[in-house]
């Protein structure tokens, strides 16, 4: 299998020279990053070239990058904010690779690739609803998994987990009403980065 | 002369055909459906934003609670992501046991969903055969973890605790009499093995009678035959996993193709259908069952006759046995840590996929080197597959939306996560 990623890796290199900003192998899994105005010439490519024939879109997500190791002693990363990742599936020869692009700017905007595999459609709906991210050329990009006239995208990481409205029945008003949160947020369990090996583990 | 127009009507939340809470407009032309626009999101948790809030082990229970039929393939895609990047190999043994629990989970997710199916669209017995075996599965969920459904029983590293020696007996009462008691106790005697062992010799008779009910039923036929059609490309366009993919004639099977824990080890066949149809994945479906019968089979052989631990030994991620805090401060403070703070997952990101009854059952989990995820990314395989309803339902009757529904294996615990 490591062969064949290294195959695969350079025959993308080769193909999509200009189009590829890094390639990533980590724990047994091949990560192109690629650039985002590229992004439908790359996955066409994907799919269509018979080295690599990634007949399946897995998987399509967002990913908010803003607080990314913000606890560790060098502080948050910088760089884009969002990104958009694709995991591929090629049953023709048995294997995954994981495209990924950053997006800067807000709202995120990035190509649509339901044109190239039908299953990115619920994908990127999700994607826009949870993050915001806009993907130009989708057939009908509505919210999918929030509520009816819901206001704001829930994943990004300056969304509170506990939301911003709550609603209940208002026996005077006799409708359910909309009101800000009323609960404190708590957290039980403070996120840490330790260093590695911490405790002696892997020494 | 009336203008005639097309009627767009409501189907759910509250319809009992669609398993959970669907929301389904449905555009007809007569009794034709012109589109069909499935609205999600009524059960949505938000349970990836939740498991970013969480130490890592915390969430394993969440992952039970996603497709709530299928509980212990849940939580094994999302230890495998975690051990994936921690570099972490689980003890045989405890591979072995988590293959043996994954088929079970097939044969009861399987067994509710030909019941819930065959209820649907007008076989009403096969619903409470269904149900009676599954109950034997659900006794073994709670002789290993105490819960009958939501077991939290897979951990990083193995499983909670080994097999038990005895299976819990009913007590006689004031409605249950002592003769009746020991009729149902007959097959209790034993270990858990011999439990499961039991189930697997009568299952293949129950699954013959299922059979006989409906797979030469003139009225299942005329239900299913030719509902649904999915050629095999359209079928790897729209992304679909599982049995749904294998109905539609593609011989792929993660379980086979890219085997994790002890599958290599285990013979066993991948059914395929041939037409695409709601009658091929019904029989492929049941096929299915007959073929995870044979694999726990062979798990219980190999485990009655291999003891051995079923949890590795690394106290960073693993807490170490009760007796032992008790006279070593070392055991005291690794439980200390794990319980206040977690285990870090060095800095990372890892694809893990498990051949879940529905399909492919994913997790992608980013971790930025802390103690809980940075993001968690569950991909479920119903709501790809719910996603392809409209394209499936055009030009069907509406009374065949309601066999699409069944025929999808959909659960809203994961569709809307």
């Amino acid at each position: 299998m490591t062969g064949s990623r290294g195959a695969v890796a350079a025959h993308a290199k080769e193909t999509l020279r200009e189009a590829i900003v890094n390639t990533i192998e980590a724990v047994g899994e091949l990560t192109l990053e690629i650039k985002r105005d590229k992004v439908l010439q790359v996955c066409r490519t994907m799919r269509d070239d018979p080295l690599f024939s990634f007949e399946q879109l897995i998987d399509l997500c967002g990913v908010d990058y803003q607080t990314y190791r913000h606890e560790a002693p060098e502080g948050a990363r910088k760089g884009p904010r969002f990104a958009v990742v694709y995991h591929l599936l090629s049953l023709t020869h048995n294997r995954r690779i994981r495209l990924r692009t950053f997006l800067d700017d807000d709202p995120p905007v990035l190509d649509s690739v339901v044109d190239i595999w039908n299953s990115a459609n619920w994908f990127e709906r999700e994607a826009f609803d949870l993050f915001g991210i806009v993907f130009e050329g989708h057939p009908d990009l509505r919210r999918i998994l929030t509520d009816y006239g819901f206001v704001g995208h829930p994943f990004r990481k300056d969304f509170p987990l506990s939301g911003e409205v709550e609603m209940r029945y208002d026996a005077d008003k006799q409708r359910v009403v909309y009101q800000p949160v009323s609960i404190e947020p708590r957290i039980l369990v403070p996120r840490v980065i330790r260093e590695e090996g911490f405790g002696g583990r892997n020494s | 002369m009336a203008e005639i127009r097309n009627y767009t009507m409501n189907f759910g939340p509250q319809h009992p055909a669609a398993h959970g809470v669907l929301r389904l407009v449905l555009e007809l032309d007569g009794e034709v459906v012109e589109r069909a626009d499935p609205h999600i999101g009524l059960l949505h948790r938000a349970t990836e934003k939740l498991a970013e809030s969480k130490p890592y082990n915390h969430s394993i229970g969440y992952m039970d609670r996603l497709d709530y039929v299928s509980m212990m393939c849940n939580e094994h895609g999302y230890v495998l992501a975690m051990e994936k990047l921690l570099g972490v190999t689980v003890p045989i043994r405890a591979q072995y046991i988590r293959v043996m629990f994954d088929e079970i989970t097939r044969i009861a997710n399987h067994l509710l969903w030909l019941g819930t199916h065959g209820l649907d669209i007008g076989a009403m017995t096969i619903f409470l055969y269904c149900f009676r075996e599954r109950e034997d599965l659900f006794d073994c969920y709670e002789a290993v973890s105490g819960a009958r459904m939501h077991a939290t029983y897979y951990r990083v590293g193995g499983v909670y605790r080994d097999l038990p020696e005895s299976m819990p007996q009913y007590q006689p009462s004031k409605v249950h009499n002592q003769k009746e008691v020991r009729r149902w106790n007959a097959n209790r005697q034993g270990s858990l093995l011999d439990f499961i062992w039991d189930f697997t010799e009568r299952f293949p008779g129950h699954v013959d009678d299922y059979e006989t009910l409906l797979t030469d039923n003139r009225i299942w036929k005329q239900r299913t035959v030719g509902i649904g059609v999915v050629p095999p490309e359209r079928a790897l366009q729209l992304g679909f996993t599982g049995p749904m993919l294998r109905g539609s004639g593609v011989e792929w099977d993660l379980r086979k193709k890219q085997p994790y824990e002890v599958y290599d080890r285990m013979d066993f066949d991948i059914p395929v259908g041939v037409h695409g149809d709601c009658y091929d994945r019904y029989l492929v479906r049941v096929a299915e069952m007959r073929q995870a019968n044979r694999i726990v089979r062979q798990c219980v052989q190999w485990l009655r006759d291999n003891p051995g631990p079923v949890i590795i030994e690394d106290h960073k991620l693993v807490p170490p046995r009760r007796e032992r805090m008790k006279d070593d401060m070392e055991a005291l403070i690794h439980h200390f840590k794990l319980f206040t703070e977690g285990f870090c997952i060095p800095e990372g990101e890892a694809y893990a996929a498990v051949e879940a009854p529905k399909g492919e059952f994913g997790v992608y989990l980013i971790s930025d080197g802390a103690n809980k995820p940075y993001r968690l990314k569950i991909r479920p395989p119903a709501f790809v597959h719910l996603a392809a309803l409209d394209e499936m339902a055009r030009g069907h009757m509406l009374a065949d939306v309601v066999a699409l529904i069944g025929t999808q294996d959909i659960v809203f615990g994961e569709v809307d996560r």
